[in-house]
């Protein structure tokens, strides 16, 4: 039972992550980059004659893709060596 | 040397290098053939992910598609990235740890049905067939524009390539050739946009040269961009123009497009571990990025240039001669893709957007009688960089053997994705299961023989519609395979009549839609609603839709899960399996 148990909390720590990984990837691309554009052009930044949400557009959200893949793959490794199930 | 020679030397010896690879890299076994097996670096994987994955319209088209429309047209950059974020978190890691050899596979053995297999394979023949005749004909236009000959010949030239290494490579000698292709493209990406920026900017990165100052006026550079394009009547183009629903719905329609294409999925059944598959993702995006974030730098400056060429003394003086042009301009003419045409009869080059009515009365004034450069291809931005940059001949010689390159790799993947379905889903798994290892790679072998016969075939004779069929695979992919996949992994009760329920539904409401606007099979003039923005449902276009017909998959599938039979025991213990990554390396072989 207690393997059961551990399954469905490593189970459980995963979907988290995703879920929070994902809302990132939605913030920076569908949001900061398209949504909240406007939201971005009343700030007082600008980065290189235009706003931010161009910016995002057509490079923070490339880059911020990247960093979540890296950044979840180092937690999860952590994760899987923390409930025993990483590749020996 | 002409350039005609030194670009047959360039190509020619990427090309030795892709047979000489080949030959090394010979698969001996099926697990050999369709995922290398299991050996490869998870940083090679990337770069030979990345090479699958970035086609000839990303090498050549890319950068006029959002020079042209700019901010707008920010959807292919997001979109065609942001599906690794899903592959890296959503699918990866799982189908390496199934650790089986086909996409097709997967679906068949976790929905415990030999017609959910079927209908994944013809999912998967659909998107994949249609993709690939894009990389055929874009490899015999590459080969006639470069090496000048019959854009039917430059076809046969590169299916025979494709043929030598993919047949005898199988998996294994694809993943080198692509790594060895990615390197090709991207250093002759890179190199004229480097000298481009510095010449604009200062800045020898062309993505922070996007974002610094024109060197020549001290503006921003996109500030230069958006008055000299407001000042001759075209939108700006940080500005946003289109409709927000449609870039929202098309951004995700080509993520999850992406996340749920055979050719690229199955590229991660190549790495020795779990581990492994997540991180190779985030490689394969890092070395798209390098492209990716370069593109619109190069689109971005190259539309400037232009502009600047034409207007040398700014935009409210006098435009250029017209027997005063610049060579390249001269040259790139008598391919037809720049065309211009004297409409006023006064010599010069009139360039501005004579369908603005806004700017009509401005034109007027002039005594402007039109936009007289009447062809202006995108493709040319890229093309004609090293010309426009004044760079060496070798440098456009590697602009040709980086198209190829970047034709090439592609076509292989997604000629492997068509004939492992074949061999492996159809003959061993459904037709004949007894047949031994050595003749099931065999039988792979001829698949493929037959996979590139097709290709060139429709290569040669492209059914007319080569513009609508990317958008066709995306939305497939995005609204049959995907969902099919992530329920597979994140549902432990999804059952068999669930997802393929789901799928059909997915594959119906898409085609469907796409065929309302854009003709049954594409033939014109039998669309049943002209495809204007009026017309769409809800303002979608077809392009977008794939994002809806997911969906219309996930809601389908739980519904139908609902009212029928849970899926057996030993079904919902493969699906414990596959979640935790132990166990990996003894799924290697089965």
């Amino acid at each position: 039972m207690s393997d059961d148990k551990s399954a469905a909390a490593y189970w459980t720590a995963n979907i988290r992550i995703i879920k929070i990984c994902l809302a990132i990837w939605a913030l920076v691309s569908f949001g900061f980059a398209i949504l909240l554009r406007p939201l971005l052009q009343m700030l007082p930044i600008t980065i290189g004659g235009t706003d931010l949400g161009f910016w995002f557009a057509q490079q923070g959200s490339i880059l911020t893709f990247i960093a979540l893949i890296f950044y979840y793959t180092w937690y999860m490794n952590r994760v899987d060596r923390e409930f025993g199930v990483d590749e020996q | 040397m002409s350039q005609f020679t030194l670009n047959l030397l360039v190509v020619g010896a990427s090309f030795a290098l892709y047979i000489g690879i080949a030959i090394w890299a010979r698969a001996g076994t099926t697990s050999d053939f369709y995922a290398a097996s299991r050996g490869v670096n998870p940083i090679v994987n990337g770069a030979a992910t990345a090479a699958d994955w970035m086609s000839a319209a990303s090498f050549i088209s890319m950068a006029g598609l959002i020079a042209f429309v700019g901010y707008g047209n920010s959807t292919f950059l997001m979109g065609w990235t942001g599906g690794y974020v899903l592959l890296a978190l959503l699918l990866a890691p799982y189908l390496r740890k199934f650790g089986r050899f086909t996409v097709p596979e997967f679906i068949g053995d976790r929905f415990y049905s030999q017609s959910a297999r079927v209908v994944a394979v013809v999912c998967l023949l659909v998107c994949s067939i249609t993709y690939v005749i894009g990389q055929m004909t874009g490899a015999g236009v590459a080969f006639s524009r470069f090496l000048e000959v019959q854009n039917e010949t430059g076809l046969f030239i590169a299916a025979a390539v494709v043929f030598i290494y993919a047949v005898l490579g199988g998996m294994k000698g694809i993943t080198y050739t692509q790594l060895a292709q990615y390197c090709v493209l991207i250093t002759a990406y890179t190199i004229p946009a480097v000298f481009i920026s510095l010449q604009l900017t200062n800045n020898p990165i062309p993505g922070l040269g996007l974002f610094s100052t024109h060197a020549e006026s001290g503006m921003p550079l996109l500030t230069k961009l958006n008055e000299v394009l407001i000042e001759l009547g075209f939108q700006d183009y940080t500005g946003h123009h289109g409709s927000t629903v449609n870039m929202v719905l098309f951004t995700l329609s080509l993520m999850i497009g992406t996340a749920g294409l055979p050719h690229v999925i199955i590229r991660f059944f190549t790495v020795p571990k779990v581990a492994d598959a997540r991180k190779s993702a985030g490689w394969a995006l890092v070395f798209i990025a390098l492209l990716y974030l370069t593109a619109p730098a190069v689109g971005a400056m190259a539309r400037l240039n232009i502009i600047t060429t034409i207007f040398p003394d700014g935009t409210s003086a006098e435009p250029i001669r017209y027997d005063e042009r610049p060579d390249w301009m001269e040259s790139w003419e008598q391919t037809g893709l720049l065309a211009f045409e004297d409409k006023n009869d006064d010599g010069r080059i009139q360039y501005y957007n004579d369908n603005s009515e806004e700017f009509a009365s401005v034109a007027a004034e002039r005594g402007w009688e039109g936009n007289e450069m009447v062809t202006f291809n995108r493709d040319i931005l890229v093309l004609a960089n090293p010309e426009i940059a004044q760079l060496p001949p070798w440098v456009l010689a590697l602009i040709a053997a980086g198209g190829l390159a970047a034709a090439l790799s592609t076509a292989a993947g997604l000629l492997l994705a068509i004939s492992s379905a074949i061999s492996h889903d159809m003959l061993k798994s459904v037709l004949t299961p007894n047949i031994t290892d050595k003749q099931e790679l065999l039988a792979a072998r001829v698949s493929m023989a037959f996979a590139i016969a097709l290709a060139t075939y429709l290569g040669l004779n492209p059914p007319g519609f080569a513009a609508q069929v990317v958008a066709l695979a995306f939305g497939l992919a995005a609204a049959t395979l995907f969902p099919a996949l992530m329920m597979g992994i994140f549902s432990k009760k999804m059952n068999t009549y669930g997802a393929v329920a789901g799928m059909l539904a997915g594959l119906i409401a898409t085609l469907l839609y796409i065929f309302t606007y854009l003709g049954w099979f594409f033939i014109p003039e039998t669309n049943m609603l002209a495809n204007t923005p009026d017309n769409w449902l809800l303002g979608i276009s077809p392009l977008s839709f794939g994002a809806i017909g997911a969906m219309i998959n996930f809601l389908v599938a739980y519904l139908v899960m609902k009212v029928t039979a849970e899926p057996p025991e030993h079904i919902q213990e493969l699906v414990e399996s596959i979640r935790v990554p132990r166990g990996a390396g003894a799924a290697v072989d089965h």
